[in-house]
């Protein structure tokens, strides 16, 4: 279906403060008498604070306050807390002190004297699971951090006959934290005609946001203000007031612009509340500049998996069963669920008829883990993808082929549940995928030798949820003749959060021109939204304001047949009024329709509200009542099944097997992400997403020293993220552009599976290069690769972790 | 750990070289040289370093560009930036080896600032010793890399000695091939040495990296005509194509008459905690057809005696690739 603004280009309304400078981001911005704060961060993986002597540092000049972990609120083990006397990680903030100027400050930290009791460390799961082997905290080394309940912590160890094979390389599997299973697994393994079974690591990555996670905080009357760096909005709102200690409707918060999140800052984190308690504490505004180094070390990070799949499959290549056993890394703290979500992962791109999934999130004291784009999902295509390649040569089969074979159609099925998706269209993405990357001919070239350079060609695939349902919608006409769209989502940079603002403008007809987006701060009345992460946002938002726009399209029409008689469903709407069908010179402005509203009052104009919709939206329409038309719902639209978003991905790359380097000579991603609402950030979304997929593929780092628990890799050329020029000058984009039927105008998420469909393409490419040599290992650094070509062992052992 | 907020120090910013080196000497330990900053910065903002009297050298214009010397060689003051050795035609027509080398360094924001001088008197790059540990080279009684379980991927094949680094500079290496003269300006006076004496190991002093004492100043580097336009061969490999150090590079410089390699001076950077001259492969090479045979020759005897720790083994195959390919494909 064509519509008037779904699926064009526009001009994002904040891209030109970004190109400017004039944009604001957390710590551009200043009040007067603004003080600064700065942290003392744990020196030591793991300790008791005995005793702080600030002495010395409260006797010097222009130091103004310091905070302690007794100011603060605890928070619930295992969440992370806000400051600290039992730190878990190098890096961990103990105390915040606040001074005129930031060296002051961080003079003031070093005057500090601290007494610590060292406790036992552990860097790597595996040690920590065997008999006797140290936890991460003292309270135990196995959260449970599913999305099904409050967190919670214990100690689990494993048996020593657990570990026989672990020399060997074979990932131990002992008794899980959790595990789903359904059809007949053990059947599906004795009818298979080849059988995989391999251990594999994927490293925890940092996000490497470009904006540290900086804050500024006052107090005026009785609201407390912060600035803060998220991703999301509207979400972050409860938390943030929980950790300040305050009600949500206490707290104004400013979040206009992020310089990334990647999944650190989708919710509201316990650090961005120090400046609010340093604020009350002091009496003056406070501002925390996190620094680049400060970002590595409590800045969250990728889990890393010791992972074990095995995979049956069928002589034509269809799989027969498969058994997913997940270690995860989890860091100290609550971490993230990313290990769930491998076997979700599994489930749906290879439709096993039986499967079971295991798993153990165990701790470790490195930095505290949250989502990273695709947590999960991309750590898992990234190891089990090169698998698919494995079983396609040992059986002699395509490896487009074999991915097609088994690929989710139309009736797909998802996870434990084996539920329904809402709609799948990865098979037409791979056929669009593999027609435009022609490779048919390329997969021809696969093996090539040109000197010391080799040839690789590979397919992936990837997938992620892509939206929720629940939420709220605020909309409003104004008696100017505008269209506001109020959006809680936030600001990620995808620019979504005008890009589903204009789902309103197309349901209500409306030129671009007269639209106003508001966005990013309390005070301009936002409901209740979900956060924006779990490449989410074009399902769900697409919905509330859906539901929003419905709403003030009727209140438009009740008014004109209140005004102009008739039923409302007597009239229509175009160019800005509301008309009647059989007379379209009878009608209404949107505006005058608007001033209407605000003389009949009552739901019209606010006054009267849903019963159903989140207290943050009541209190948002409340203060817009009186101004316009104000529509505003909740999502009561049906949905019947999970939402999913699928890549497609090709890549053709030359390996020089005597230096380990490779060029990316080309690359195609297809992405299945429902109708297509911005196509310029759909091409952004997939090459920005397939360059953090070469990352995480082969030349990030995540070092942890063992023996004394020490990070590595605490600044961005320690941690390598791709560069410009380690990424092709030219990607190629495309999408199925099938509407999602339980999307109101088909639109849905594709944020994260871009980045896993990169990642997997790439490290499929290199192991095509080698001859189909599958490294266990995500990521494959230079050093492998060499050591891979020239027919050596790896420095590693099999199951290490934190040594790339 | 890294804190990322500098202490506050005194500041000079002399104008001539006499007024710097006056300084220098004036304030002894407690001074510091500074020209790009790109080192100097990184340990300041992290309080490992603390000088409390700062000597900014970019003033001194007489240590800037690049000037043909009456030998034909060319003199390179030690404040040019690394963007401008590497655009200069001088250089890129008699020593492209250099511009190559230059272009090769971190990234085009780091190469404007970056200066030659910086770049060949860098500090080394361990991790553990940048973190701040207490390590041999900070003047502690340990090594952290070379244990069971250190993470050294980066470091030493070569001339271990309570320390493992390497030297990081990407430009290093190609001044010991074009057996380059570093002209010193101290208290005492002037001395030149010779670039392949310049860099030390920590055999002879763990604590620096080169023969600078406290208080002189590297001013130019002085490169021969000796071997002004013949074949040069640089290749670095590093995991990223930019902002990043070698993982091992390659620098040689030969003279190729009739098909046979007559004089050759080859390094080989990220091997050894100094640039690590090939005389090995120089011998094995000097009047061998240059040739896939020479090269392979050459490859296997430049790593012989290598001695690699837990994690960097990769580095004996890397270097062999890159010696092979300096002599086969220059």
């Amino acid at each position: 279906m064509a519509y008037k603004l779904i699926g064009s280009n526009f001009v994002p309304p904040d891209i030109r403060g970004k190109v400017t400078g004039s944009a604001k981001y957390a710590e551009d911005f200043r009040v007067d008498n603004m003080a600064y704060c700065r942290l003392l961060l744990s020196p030591i993986p793991h300790a008791r604070v005995r005793s702080i002597d600030t002495s010395r540092a409260e006797a010097m000049p222009g130091v103004l306050g310091i905070l302690t972990a007794e100011d603060v609120p605890a928070q619930p083990a295992p969440a992370d807390p806000i400051l600290t006397n039992e730190p878990m990680f190098i890096g961990q903030p103990i105390l915040a002190v606040a001074a005129v100027d930031e060296t002051t400050a961080h003079d003031a930290i070093d005057a500090i004297e601290i007494d610590y009791e060292p406790l036992p460390f552990c860097v790597d799961p595996l040690e920590s699971l065997f008999p006797g082997g140290d936890d991460a905290r003292t309270d135990g080394n196995v959260v449970d951090n599913r999305l099904t309940g409050p967190p919670s912590i214990r100690q689990m160890k494993w048996g020593a006959a657990d570990f026989a094979a672990v020399n060997e390389g074979q990932l131990p599997t002992g008794e899980p934290a959790a595990e789903w299973s359904y059809g007949d697994i053990d059947a599906g393994f004795e009818n298979a005609a080849l059988v995989l079974d391999e251990s594999f690591v994927t490293a925890g990555m940092s996000h490497h946001s470009m904006e540290p996670r900086s804050a500024m905080a006052y107090w005026q009357n009785g609201k407390c203000f912060v600035f803060g760096s998220t991703q999301s909005q509207s979400f972050v709102i409860p938390d943030l007031a929980n950790y300040i200690g305050i009600t949500p409707q206490e707290l104004v918060y400013v979040a206009e612009t992020c310089g990334g999140g990647f999944g650190s800052k989708g919710s509201a984190y316990p650090v961005m509340s120090i400046p609010a308690h340093m604020s009350k504490k002091i009496g003056q505004p406070v501002m925390m500049r996190i620094s680049r180094a400060e970002e590595y070390y409590l800045g969250f990070a990728r889990t890393g998996f010791q992972g074990r799949i095995r995979l049956g499959f069928a002589a034509d290549g269809r799989i027969t069963a498969a058994d997913v056993y997940i270690v995860q890394e989890n860091g100290a703290t609550v971490g993230f669920p990313d290990w769930p979500s491998a076997g979700e992962t599994v489930s749906i791109l290879y439709q096993p008829p039986a499967m079971r999934w295991r798993g153990i999130a165990v701790q470790t004291n490195t930095p505290p883990r949250s989502a990273q784009r695709g947590p999960g999902h991309n750590q898992t295509v990234s190891a089990v993808e090169p698998l698919i390649d494995k079983a396609a040569r040992a059986l002699g089969i395509d490896r487009y082929e074999m991915r097609r074979i088994n690929a989710p159609g139309r009736e797909a099925r998802f996870g434990e549940n084996q539920a329904p998706v809402t709609s799948c269209y990865l098979q037409e993405a791979m056929a669009k995928g593999a027609a435009a990357f022609d490779w048919e001919n390329k997969r021809a070239l696969s093996g090539q030798r040109n000197g010391s350079k080799v040839t690789g060609v590979a397919v992936s695939q990837a997938f992620h949820p892509a939206g929720f349902a629940g939420f709220d919608g605020i909309v409003r006409l104004t008696p100017q003749g505008q269209l506001h769209v109020h959006t809680g989502i936030g600001n990620l940079g995808t620019y979504s959060h005008t890009g589903t603002s204009r789902i309103a403008a197309e349901v209500l007809n409306c030129d671009w021109e007269n639209c106003v987006v508001e966005r990013g701060d309390t005070r301009k009345n936002l409901p209740w939204n979900i956060g924006q992460f779990g490449s989410n946002t074009s399902f769900t938002m697409a919905r509330t304001n859906y539901v929003a726009a419905m709403d003030a399209l009727s209140k438009l029409k009740e008014i004109a047949s209140i005004d102009l008689g008739g039923e409302p469903d007597d009239y229509d709407i175009g160019e800005h009024r509301v008309f009647a069908k059989a007379d379209p010179a009878r009608g209404l402005t949107y505006a005058e329709a608007a001033q209407r509203a605000i003389e009949l009052g009552g739901k019209f104009d606010g006054h009267e509200l849903p019963d159903d919709i989140n207290p943050m939206t009541r209190e948002s329409a409340t203060a817009l009542a009186g101004t316009g038309i104000i529509g505003v719902a909740r999502d009561n639209l049906p949905i019947t099944g999970q939402p999913a978003a699928f890549v497609a991905g090709f890549i053709q790359i030359e390996l020089d097997i005597e230096t380990g380097k490779f060029d990316i000579i080309d690359y195609l991603a297809v992405a299945d992400c429902g109708t297509v609402i911005h196509p310029q950030g759909l091409a952004t979304q997939i090459k920005g997403g397939g360059v953090m997929g070469f990352g995480m593929a082969t030349l990030e780092r995540h070092i942890y020293d063992p023996q004394n628990g020490l990070p590595g890799t605490v600044g961005l050329y320690q941690a390598k993220p791709a560069s410009y020029l380690d990424v092709p000058e030219t990607m190629r984009t495309d999408a199925v552009d099938e509407p999602d039927p339980q999307s109101p105008l088909g639109t849905k998420g594709i944020g994260e599976p871009v980045m896993g469909a990169g990642s997997a393409a790439l490290i499929c490419a290199i192991s095509d290069a080698l001859g189909g040599h599958y490294f266990n290992r995500v990521p494959i650094t230079t050093d492998q690769i060499v050591n891979a070509a020239a027919g050596r062992d790896q420095s590693h052992g099999p199951l290490q972790v934190n040594t790339a | 750990m890294s804190k990322d907020m500098m202490a506050g120090f005194e500041l000079f910013q002399p104008d001539t070289l006499q007024g710097a080196v006056d300084l220098l000497a004036r304030y002894g330990d407690e001074a510091w040289a500074l020209a790009g900053g790109n080192d100097s910065f990184d340990w300041f903002k992290d309080r490992v370093k603390r000088p409390s009297y700062v000597v900014d050298l970019t003033g001194l214009t007489e240590l800037n560009g690049i000037r043909e010397m009456a030998d034909g060689g060319v003199e390179i003051g030690a404040l040019t930036t690394l963007t401008e050795i590497e655009n200069n035609s001088l250089i890129q027509g008699r020593y492209s080896i250099l511009a190559d080398a230059a272009g090769r360094v971190a990234s085009p924001q780091i190469r404007n600032t970056g200066t030659i001088g910086g770049n060949l008197a860098q500090d080394a790059r361990c991790w553990y010793y940048r973190y701040g540990v207490d390590c041999y080279r900070a003047g502690g009684d340990t090594c952290y890399a070379d244990t069971p379980e250190g993470q050294n991927r980066e470091h030493c094949l070569w001339g271990a000695n309570r320390c493992v680094a390497v030297s990081p500079s990407d430009t290093a290496p190609a001044m010991v091939a074009l057996d380059a003269r570093m002209h010193i300006v101290g208290p005492d006076g002037e001395r030149e040495v010779a670039a392949e004496d310049f860099f030390i190991g920590p055999d002879i002093d763990i604590e620096r990296m080169t023969v600078l004492e406290p208080g002189e100043v590297l001013t130019a580097i002085r490169i021969p005509a000796d071997w002004a336009g013949s074949t040069f061969y640089f290749e670095k490999v590093a995991d990223r194509n930019t902002w990043d150090f070698a993982l091992v590079s390659i620098a040689a410089a030969m003279v190729v008459e009739g098909g046979n390699i007559s004089r050759i001076r080859m390094a080989a950077g990220a091997v050894e905690c100094v640039p690590r001259r090939l005389s090995v492969v120089e011998q094995v090479v000097t009047g061998q057809p240059k040739n896939e045979a020479t090269a392979n020759l050459a490859g296997q005897s430049s790593v012989r005696g290598a001695t690699p720790l837990n994690f960097n083994h990769f580095k004996i195959p890397l270097l062999q690739n890159l010696v092979t390919r300096a002599i086969r494909d220059a």
